[in-house]
């Protein structure tokens, strides 16, 4: 006689349970926004929001384009570009009549932010994680993104104590398109993009599945909100590089040797709560709500995945890259590619290219690093 | 290791940070805080993003 042990799934948590969460979600938000100002607790829930949409409807940056890569997928990046042009739509606008109190992520094109942009592209691949997408996989579980997380932020720290040297070996003023002929020639590039992913998808790929509907239209709806709230589109990397500075001074560290960290605005914000800053707020979200995500769907049993030993120090050396090179491109793809070419910055287009280039690098480079089957 | 694990550490992480920045950093001051929204509100928008241009030497 032989006895058969069956591993039954885990069950979802009850009504109860996610009930209690969903009250402790509420305190949380309302808490931060009685002690530190009602803008940062909305700050929190909006990045939250962009947790959960990510999450929740699987939705990425690297995921679609390593799929247009290797499968000639073009679902993913339409979509993208849709929520872009969608954010576009409303946000220039808002930039041309509300100067002050509205900015873009305008910055300069250079050789430094070039480098940088395709150095940034390749190890989001090897990682499997931009910087939105290493917080959210950070927040659900992912053994390689909670790896990489700390050292992308010890990056990020780096490549802006050393911005100013970078860009001083060459960089252009700064390019905004705006106003309603700005935006028809953002636009323009969307679809021209778009409709050159659709003549080298494959057969169909063109038709965008139902969820990745729903998360740009989430996404989408989070930025506009988010450029409301906080007066400047959604940014993800410096809030990881103030963290180790602040870090850094809390053990000691002077800091007045970088022009960057030294600059007022930077030396106030190291001194400051780190929960009145806007990008270390919606980062915080994006891996609460990814783990509530995980939570809710009983996804949190399962086991890591296993790698080879050279496989983790790739994923460290890669999280290093992707702090610093993402402060040279002056953005992640979010801060850059997204809000870049959301809010009319020439750099987001240039970063675009950039970082797609070094993405067919970076996928080449993942199984040779033991980071997937190598064929 | 499951999941849940890696979750927990992150989590648990990023509540010391929390902690630790709340001992060393300047208080919380909600009287002080800028509205709730930007827009509209008359003020310059201050907060620090990626994309701002660096500080000259």
């Amino acid at each position: 006689m032989s006895t058969t042990t069956t591993t039954l799934p885990p069950s979802p948590p009850g009504f109860m349970s996610r009930s209690l969460v969903l009250a402790g979600v509420a305190i949380l938000i309302l808490g931060l926004a009685m002690a530190a100002g009602p803008r940062y607790g909305a700050l929190l829930a909006i990045g939250m929001g962009f947790g959960l949409a990510l999450e929740g409807f699987r939705f990425g940056f690297t995921g679609p384009w390593r799929r247009m890569i290797l499968h000639r997928d073009a679902s993913g990046l339409l979509a993208q570009l849709i929520c872009i042009a969608i954010v576009a739509m409303f946000a220039f606008p808002m930039i041309a009549n509300n100067g002050a109190e509205i900015k873009g992520a305008h910055a300069p094109i250079g050789l430094a932010m070039i480098g940088g942009a395709f150095v940034f592209g390749a190890s989001m691949q090897i990682v499997m994680g931009c910087g939105s997408g290493t917080l959210v996989n950070a927040g659900s579980g992912n053994a390689v993104a909670a790896l990489a997380l700390p050292f992308f932020a010890i990056g990020s720290f780096g490549g802006a104590y050393h911005l100013t040297w970078w860009t001083s070996l060459g960089s252009l003023p700064v390019v905004a398109l705006g106003g309603t002929s700005g935006l028809a020639i953002t636009l323009a590039g969307l679809a021209a993009i778009a409709l050159v992913a659709i003549w080298l998808g494959a057969k169909d790929s063109w038709r965008i599945p139902r969820r990745y509907w729903l998360a740009l239209a989430a996404l989408a709806a989070l930025a506009i909100l988010h450029l409301a709230v906080a007066g400047q589109p959604w940014g993800v990397v410096y809030g990881l590089g103030l963290w180790v500075a602040k870090g850094a001074v809390a053990l000691g560290a002077d800091l007045s040797g970088s022009p960057f960290w030294s600059a007022p605005g930077n030396a106030e914000r190291v001194v400051s709560s780190v929960l009145t800053d806007v990008t270390s707020l919606t980062d915080f979200g994006l891996i609460f709500g990814a783990a509530l995500v995980a939570w809710w769907r009983a996804g949190l049993g399962s086991p890591i995945g296993v790698y080879p030993a050279r496989a983790w120090v790739a994923v460290i050396i890669a999280g290093l890259f992707l702090g610093y090179s993402s402060r040279l491109a002056f953005g992640c793809n979010i801060g850059a590619f997204f809000s870049g070419i959301g809010t009319g910055s020439a750099h987001g287009w240039v970063w675009f290219v950039a970082a797609f280039a070094g993405s067919w690098v970076g996928i080449k480079l993942r199984p040779l690093l033991g980071l997937e089957a190598r064929s | 290791m499951t999941r849940g694990h890696v979750v927990f550490i992150t989590l648990l992480g990023m509540a010391v940070f929390l902690g630790l920045d709340f001992a060393n950093s300047e208080p919380l001051n909600p009287y002080g805080a800028p509205p709730l929204m930007s827009l509209g509100s008359g003020l310059a928008a201050t907060g620090a993003h990626c994309a701002a241009p660096p500080p000259s030497k």
